[in-house]
């Protein structure tokens, strides 16, 4: 679960972010809307310390954070349990789609390469790229590149998954491929088998949003602004 | 000098002391007992002397291009020079003085045998030495051959008595054998085709012999011992000079050749190892490290890039042998390896910062380490972007190792001049050792390419 209380941050005396105070419970799926600089990226950023913040505390993961700068281990820790994907999918230009899924498990964790291997191929055919696991990432559509990209960042086990505008830098015809994982992979953190996995979302796609979450946060100036529960869970 | 009014004599001022050399006293004005003989043999022709620098090891070859009229500045009188020039009647006579350290058993010629002794380039003493099979250490100044032997880098150094009491033989720790261990004497040389130049000069030396002046001269730099009562009894000999015959490359030269070319290839396959992950190490110190290690990774770059890397050499051999002791080759990766890691350092931290930002925090935000996002992450991107900028370091690097015949390494390059001035040609040598530089850089050059379009294309 996520617990946000009191979060402020500022770049240069601006206040990004005037005071959060929000929890996701384990296993829910949380959609942040708002206008580009309202802070949606920023909170996620300051989930897993990519970026640091001046008053408030977080806790993620079973972790806890203070403002200021983070203690790298601890950092390491929390991000093994928490992943992350980015809205330009930042795959490892130089690796395999199958090596940047195993680097992390094999590198940070010590996971045996057959052991990491093995889990990573079942992550790539859930996302539906287990043919491409020799290529490149040079030789991937936009698309594919983003279904990578969440297979990398749970491969870990992780128990939250934060998602930063994961459609928006996708050409409008390779949206639907990677909707389409987004919406296997929240049905695996509703279904009642594994370990429950906690979703924050960050998206300008309102269709998106109130089909796949529990609750809609709408951010303005730093804000949570408005809260909306969604009454069920989605279909499937 | 025909009808122009001037004795054009070639010398080399870096032979010092008492041959030719800058005052001390009076900056720019020229002085040493050779430029009095010179000045006193233009007075008999009735001509203004005038004199031209030239590297001493190259007098010979400037001498038959024509950059001046005669070679005076301790050319010996060798049988070799005397096939190739007409040699005037003597004017000094030196013996062959042995320095070693104090306590050594070493006393003669045989005894030298296998063992490693300093000379000069071109000198009698380097041929005496090459004929007994004595590993012959070839230096480019007087004074380092007597630091390398004080520091027990060569077992003894043979040279002209005259340098040895100068710079060798009072120094703490070195001592002199007393017996020369040969002698020879120093004459005037002409151009074979100069038949009037070479009498009116002989002559005019004959004339300063008997008239006593050249006697002055040598008492005035103190000079005259029991060796140079030859030159007043022995009767001038008259060079006869037959016409010159050149030179073709033996198989030996040619094995020497190949030779140099594996002691280039050595000292920059080792320096280039040395500095590739040494400049590695500076770009990510001053990318990601803190305040004073970054300070300290800029100042190693700005010090070791901005002075010239002969100098590195001269400091790193000579400079600090009294702390640390290298050999040649040694000393030569070191410094090569240090001054190449200044400059792999920049284009390396180039490299990192042409990677986009998102690689990094992909990466940190998967719980890598700092250590291990730049070890799995960063550095194999950023080495492919290097990639052709090291091709070309290394190519840089192949050829600046020439360099390192300053402290005694004979590579391909020194190996050349030496051949070259053996055979008086420089086209043939020349030629062979552009080509087997070519040969090292080309493959390297193509193969980078090759890595280039396997790591690059889109």
């Amino acid at each position: 679960m996520i617990r946000i209380s009191g979060l402020h941050k500022a770049f240069a005396g601006n206040a990004v972010l005037a005071g959060i105070d929000a929890t996701v419970a384990e296993g829910k799926i949380v959609a942040l809307l708002g206008a580009s600089g309202s802070g949606k990226s920023t909170l996620l950023r300051c989930l897993n310390g990519l970026a640091t913040f001046d008053a408030g505390t977080l806790e993620i993961a079973g972790f806890a954070l203070r403002p200021g700068a983070h203690e790298p281990r601890t950092l390491q820790a929390l991000r093994a349990r928490v992943g992350m994907v980015f809205q330009e999918f930042h795959l490892f230009s130089h690796l395999s789609v199958l090596d940047n899924v195993t680097l992390a498990p094999r590198v940070a964790r010590g996971t045996a390469r057959a052991q990491a291997e093995a889990h990573a191929h079942e992550l790539l055919a859930q996302v539906g790229m287990a043919e491409r696991a020799q290529a490149l990432p040079r030789e991937l559509s936009g698309g594919q590149k983003q279904r990578v990209a969440i297979a990398r960042a749970l491969a870990q086990g992780v128990s939250v998954l934060l998602l930063d505008e994961p459609t928006s830098a996708l050409d409008p015809e390779l949206r639907e491929e990677v909707r389409e994982v987004l919406r296997r992979v929240a049905r695996g953190a509703h279904s009642a088998s594994g370990t429950a996995l906690t979703i924050l979302l960050v998206t300008h796609e309102h269709a998106l949003a109130h089909e796949l979450a529990d609750e809609i946060w709408t951010l303005s100036a730093g804000k949570i602004e408005g809260v909306l529960r969604l009454g069920s869970s989605p279909a499937g | 000098m025909q009808g122009s009014g001037e004795l054009g004599w070639g010398a080399d001022l870096q032979g010092g002391e008492p041959y030719v050399y800058e005052s001390p006293t009076q900056p720019g004005a020229i002085i040493g007992f050779e430029v009095e003989i010179a000045e006193a043999l233009a007075r008999e022709l009735g001509v203004r002397a005038k004199f031209h620098q030239n590297d001493w090891s190259n007098l010979v070859p400037s001498l038959e291009r024509g950059d001046f009229d005669i070679a005076l500045n301790g050319l010996e009188d060798t049988p070799a020079r005397r096939a190739r020039l007409r040699l005037s009647r003597p004017y000094f006579v030196y013996g062959e003085t042995l320095a070693v350290r104090a306590g050594s058993a070493l006393h003669t010629l045989a005894e030298l045998r296998g063992r490693r002794i300093g000379t000069l380039n071109q000198t009698v003493a380097q041929d005496l030495l090459q004929a007994e099979h004595a590993e012959v250490v070839l230096y480019e100044g007087q004074q380092e051959p007597y630091m390398d032997l004080s520091r027990g880098r060569v077992e003894g150094v043979l040279l002209d008595h005259v340098i040895a009491d100068r710079y060798g033989c009072g120094q703490p720790g070195l001592v002199c054998v007393k017996q020369d261990l040969a002698r020879g004497t120093y004459v005037i040389g002409m151009r074979p085709a100069d038949v009037e130049l070479f009498a009116r000069v002989d002559g005019a030396l004959s004339r300063l012999i008997e008239n006593g002046e050249l006697r002055r001269i040598l008492e005035h730099w103190r000079l005259r011992d029991a060796r140079q009562e030859e030159l007043w009894t022995r009767l001038p000999v008259a060079a006869p000079s037959a016409s010159p015959s050149s030179r073709t490359l033996s198989v030996a030269q040619l094995g020497l050749f190949f030779r140099g070319a594996l002691i280039t290839i050595l000292i920059s396959v080792c320096a280039f190892a040395f500095a590739l992950p040494l400049g590695v190490l500076l770009a990510v110190t001053r990318s990601h490290g803190g305040r004073v290690s970054r300070f300290l990774a800029t100042a190693y770059v700005e010090l070791f890039r901005g002075t010239p890397v002969l100098l590195q050499l001269y400091v790193l051999y000579y400079g600090l042998s009294s702390l640390v002791r290298l050999g040649p080759i040694q000393a030569a990766i070191l410094g090569l390896g240090l001054n190449y890691a200044a400059y792999e350092a920049e284009v390396h931290r180039g490299a990192l910062a042409a990677l986009p930002r998102g690689q990094a925090e992909a990466a940190s935000s998967l719980g890598l380490s700092r250590y291990q996002v730049l070890r799995h992450v960063l550095l194999p991107q950023s080495l492919r972007i290097a990639l052709p900028a090291l091709t070309n370091d290394f190519v840089a690097l192949l050829k600046d190792s020439s360099l390192v015949s300053v402290i005694t390494v004979v590579e391909l390059t020194k190996r050349m001049t030496i051949v070259a001035v053996e055979l008086r040609d420089w086209v043939v040598p020349g030629l062979l050792c552009a080509a087997m530089y070519f040969a090292l850089s080309f493959p390297l050059s193509r193969l980078s390419l090759w890595l280039e379009r396997r790591y690059q294309s889109a």
